[in-house]
């Protein structure tokens, strides 16, 4: 009967529902658009709709009060601030939930000293590597060297006995009573908060180091900020490079007032893509996308280019930093008796990488050969002590002098490092390069299968002004294209979007990221841990399927009940009221579609018939909203 | 039968308690009508970033194989862990694939050599994408060959019939029929009741073609899913899955089987084969390759101890996108290549031998001059276990513009 109900209720708000369950025989659609959809290119935006659009396609999602204030500014002005971010004064909130994350500011060496990596606790374990200063890393580098030995010795899971690690200097007996450290083991989350928040800041160091691992994971989300850091260093200080990366990228989407500088740089990170989790890129990856990434973004895409191949992160991720050229024939073969060195050799990974997602594109007209040979311009391209996060190094020794052929154009012999920045120049001058570049923008910014002419126009640009970025981006959001019908909703949020943009559209806080970090690996898209050098894919079929549908919808209505451990939202916030539209108008920017609308009513009598005395919860509908078709479409 | 019909009444009792819809029992009380719940299944495991087939069945009697990697080949069978297992006096399985061995010493484990997709490429996103979308050199290609493997229904569908293992739904899979994607079967639900059934009709109803199809099979999937997990999952026959992506991926597959809910293709993956650099360590059971094996192996292994006497309504086939290079490269490691080895598995499989001619590894013999050439293209070893595991005779529609040629792998082809 309630189904009945159900279907009386969508069918009057809409009469072509188009497959209702039950009764499907449907040709389900593989492909979105067809090529009368093209037509929809050239159907423009009125002005409001104009509005709406630039905010849902060029930021993480509107805020409350968005539209209003780019109305206000006036959609063209608005844009050219977007584009100039530097004219923009950033968000002093922002800027207070950064300070803390230090990491993001330090050198990589700096970085493997104070959060030394699994490779440098090995390198402490055979003394190698001196023992770090700060007392907590050095403590929790002491344990985790004691793991490292016993792991050796005895095999893993002896190494995973709590008993071998290191007595603390101060029991947890002297620094808490047993009832706190009952509460602390499996109290309530405002009773935990209570005891660390009154707990004497000068007995944080020895609280984080007698506290066990358990206990310390476990009350990360409700220490005071400095003392969830030194939780964090003394269970594993690896960890908070990872975790300041995923912060520091959940508080910029959420909370930077320079919008498009933010979505490119997650766009460029994607596209010259490096994994986190790959050694040592763990202690490269923050320097990578602050200094060869960030600072580029609407740059010269020459500079970019350039910037990321000397970056320590790439040639670790691609592993040019071991690839070298034969030995000059003049070479002394070795002693007989000398220690026997693996041969080492050219290794072709970032030279066919760098052709394939870089800048031609797998169709671009290369070669294997060019590839061989691109890959043996970079030999000597290396790191300085890469366990030690050393930087960009030349090696001219295992430079492979001999003469080059790259896409027709010959490198002479007895060349060094250039040999390399001139593929990067034929590179840059190829044509495939501008439209590469300019497709994978178009697809991202404008739809799946962006119309050819303006790809065209975009790298046309591109060619003319050498690579200039910005200019790209120019052609493509002054395009009638882009402010079109066949624009407008035709792309599916990412997860990474659709999080940042829920927690915009209800404004939330975030104190601690862990579990919205934790929210993206469940949905598919762990921030910096795509091991694939192809990064995240842009199109709609990939993000579009039943486990992440209903993990969409789960974090929906846990985020909007308040629900999400380290985020705060206020529901009191969402109007008092039940009406789908009003919710839905602060939520959404729009008027929300009447099959939503139709669905949410019908949750709500349930819950009525079920309860009488229930109110209806504006939460709950803010969540459904969040959950709902209309919320993953940008 | 008797069980299956019980199980959903009580279900049935159960969801009205709580207050979901009852259409989908309904439904599903119709589905048990549908003849042979018990079907035959095919697993389709993919090895993402190009496996290094040389490494893993190891061709220790091509004396090419040793001059070519003097640093990382695997030994001659000589009865030491270090050492190749022997398999048929020329061929033998890379030691930390021991797990793999009962299923070969069983006769149900057929290796196919020099095998792969015609086309060159040396991307692993566009070699990943042709293994795929199984139409090797044509991009167009929207949907995947296991997708268009499904056999044609009579009734009712199951929900689960065709799911792939993951946070996304799996290239292969995407396509005309419904197929779901399923991370972890105890969290594929709403977890908030209050919304679920508020969900499920407003993607019911919703104009979005694309989030339409989507939210509905979705919801007929959690309901049937749900329902399998009122007990815990205990693998038969003292199986242990190992930790990772792949062992979690298989025990939930055999979950699936067990419950007999109607799934007929499943696909899980794995990553992480790009071995440039330290492939093999200073043992040849330690570094990149043997972790991998490792966990590829035990996953495998205890899938096939679980399944027990049901494997003879199984088969299991395994695919990368490309080979890797004969020789090895200057990093203890190899480079992208071409053919590549496959394995198949099941109760219905002529196994206990190894399958394809062998090329041969020396210079001229080698797909320009570096690789190891291809002899069977690996539609026709798919192509043979669609037709003879799923039933569908109709190979050209699932393999537009190719005819598969069959290499008797199976019993029943």
């Amino acid at each position: 009967m309630l189904i009945r109900s159900v279907l009386a209720v969508i069918l009057s708000f809409s009469l072509a529902a188009p497959s209702l369950p039950g009764k499907t025989t449907k040709p389900k659609a593989v492909k979105e658009k067809s090529g009368d959809d093209l037509k929809l290119f050239s159907v423009k935006l009125n002005k409001d709709e104009q509005i709406r659009f630039a905010l849902d396609r060029l930021t993480f999602g509107p805020r409350v009060g968005d539209f209003e204030a780019v109305k206000k500014v006036g959609v063209k002005k608005w844009i050219d601030l977007q584009l100039h971010p530097d004219k923009i004064k950033e968000n002093p909130v922002l800027e207070a939930k950064l300070a803390p994350l230090d990491s993001l500011r330090m050198t990589e060496k700096e970085a493997g000293q104070n959060y030394p990596t699994q490779q440098l606790i090995a390198q402490v374990a055979r003394g190698r590597a001196p023992l770090p200063e700060d007392p907590i890393t050095r403590s929790a580098v002491e344990r985790l060297v004691q793991r490292y030995k016993v792991k050796k010795t005895e095999g893993k899971e002896a190494a995973t006995r709590e008993e071998d690690m290191i007595e603390p200097a101060v029991s947890l007996e002297d620094l808490l009573t047993a009832d706190d450290i009952k509460t602390l083991r499996n109290g309530k989350p405002d009773d935990r908060k209570a005891i660390l928040a009154k707990f004497d800041e000068d007995k944080y160091e020895q609280l984080a180091i007698a506290l066990p691992q358990g206990m310390r994971f476990g009350n990360m989300p409700f220490a005071p900020l400095p003392l969830r850091r030194m939780f964090m260093k003394a269970t594993a200080p690896q960890q908070i490079l990872a975790n300041d990366l995923n912060e520091g990228k959940l508080f910029r989407a959420s909370y930077s007032n320079r919008q498009l500088e933010e979505l490119m740089v997650d766009f460029w990170y994607n596209h010259f893509n490096v994994y986190l989790d790959k050694g040592s890129d763990r202690l490269f990856v923050p320097t990578y996308e602050r200094d060869a990434i960030r600072p580029y973004v609407f740059a010269n895409f020459h500079d970019l280019l350039k910037a990321t191949s000397e970056s320590p992160a790439m040639l670790f991720y691609l592993d040019n930093w071991q690839s070298v050229g034969p030995p000059p024939p003049n070479a002394r073969p070795a002693a007989k008796n000398a220690p026997k060195r693996p041969v080492r050799g050219l290794n072709e990974n970032y030279g066919r990488e760098l052709l394939e997602l870089h800048t031609l594109g797998v169709d671009g007209g290369y070669t294997q050969k060019d590839i061989i040979e691109v890959a043996r311009c970079f030999t000597g391209w290396t790191i300085r002590e890469p366990r030690l996060g050393g930087g960009f190094w030349y090696n001219d020794k295992v430079h492979d002098k001999g003469e080059k052929v790259v896409l027709g154009v010959t490198i002479p012999a007895g060349g060094g490092k250039e040999d390399g920045e001139k593929v990067l120049d034929i590179l840059m001058k190829h044509p495939s390069t501008a439209k590469f570049i300019s497709r994978k923008l178009a697809t991202r910014f404008v739809s799946d299968n962006p119309p050819a002419a303006l790809v065209d126009r975009m790298a046309q640009t591109f060619t003319a002004s050498s690579g200039d970025i910005r200019l790209v981006m120019k052609t493509m959001l002054e395009s009638k294209e882009f402010w079109s019908r066949g624009a407008e909703h035709a792309k599916i949020k990412t997860p990474f979007e659709m999080v940042a943009s829920a927690i915009r559209a209800v404004g939330a806080e975030i104190d601690f990221g862990s579990n919205l970090a934790n929210q993206l690996q469940q949905l598919g898209q762990p921030l910096y841990r795509k091991v694939e050098p192809t990064g995240y894919s842009a199109v709609n079929a990939e993000w579009v399927n039943s486990a992440a549908l209903l993990g969409r919808m789960n974090f929906a209505l846990a985020l909007a009940q308040n629900k999400v451990a380290g985020v705060t939202v206020d529901t009191a916030r969402f109007p008092e009221s039940t009406d789908t539209l009003v919710i839905a108008r602060q939520l959404l920017n729009r008027e929300v579609t009447p099959a939503t609308r139709a669905a949410i009513a019908l949750a709500l009598d349930e819950q009525l018939k079920k309860n009488p005395k229930a109110k209806p919860s504006p939460a709950l509908i803010a969540g459904l909203i969040l959950g709902s078709p209309d919320f993953q479409r940008k | 039968m008797n069980s299956r019909r019980f199980f959903l009444k009580s279900s049935a009792l159960a969801m009205a308690g709580i207050g979901a819809a009852p259409l989908w029992l309904e439904r599903a009380l119709y589905a048990a009508d549908a003849p042979s719940p018990r079907k035959k299944i095919l697993v389709a495991l993919f090895q993402r970033g190009a496996m290094d087939g040389l490494n893993v069945v190891v061709p220790f009697g091509d004396p090419n194989y040793y001059a070519l990697r003097p640093t990382i080949a695997i030994p001659k069978p000589n009865g030491t862990n270090d050492a190749a297992l022997d398999l048929d006096g020329y061929f033998g399985l890379h030691p930390s694939l021991a797990p793999m061995k009962q299923i070969w010493d069983a006769k149900q484990l057929a290796i196919v050599q020099a095998v792969g997709s015609p086309d060159t490429t040396r991307s692993h996103f566009d070699a990943q994408d042709y293994m795929e979308s199984g139409t090797p050199g044509r991009k167009a290609t929207s949907d995947g060959w296991l997708n268009r493997a499904l056999p044609p229904v009579q009734g009712r569908p199951s929900p689960v019939r065709a799911v792939s293992l993951g946070p996304a739904l799996a290239r292969t899979l995407r396509g005309r029929q419904d197929a779901v994607a399923v991370n972890n079967l105890s969290d594929f639900q709403v977890r908030d009741t209050r919304g679920a059934s508020g969900f499920e009709s407003m993607y019911a109803g919703s104009m979005d073609k694309v989030l339409n199809g989507t939210g509905r099979e979705t919801f007929e999937a959690v309901k049937t899913i749900q329902a399998i997990q009122k007990t815990a999952y205990v693998p038969s026959n003292g199986a242990k899955y190992p930790n990772g992506r792949l062992g979690p991926a298989m025990q939930q597959i055999a979950r699936l089987i067990k419950a007999d809910v109607g799934l007929e293709v499943a696909f899980a993956d794995m990553g992480g084969w790009d071995t440039h650099v330290n492939e093999v360590a200073q043992k040849t059971t330690q570094g990149q390759l043997a972790n991998l094996l490792n966990e590829f192996g035990s996953a495998l292994g205890a899938f096939y101890q679980d399944m027990g006497d049901r494997m003879a309504d199984i088969t299991v086939v395994t695919m990368s996108e490309f080979g890797r290079t004969a020789k090895e490269n200057g990093n203890r490691g190899t480079d992208h290549g071409h053919a590549n080895s496959m394995f198949v598995f099941g109760g219905e499989v002529k196994g206990g031998k190894v399958y394809g001619d062998w090329p041969g590894l020396d210079k001229d013999q080698l797909y320009e001059g570096r690789d190891l050439a291809l002899t069977t293209d690996f539609r026709d070893v798919l192509g043979e276990v669609v037709a003879g595991q799923l039933g569908n005779k109709d190979i050209r529609k699932v393999f537009p513009e190719y005819d598969p040629k069959f290499r008797n792998l199976l019993i029943n082809a």
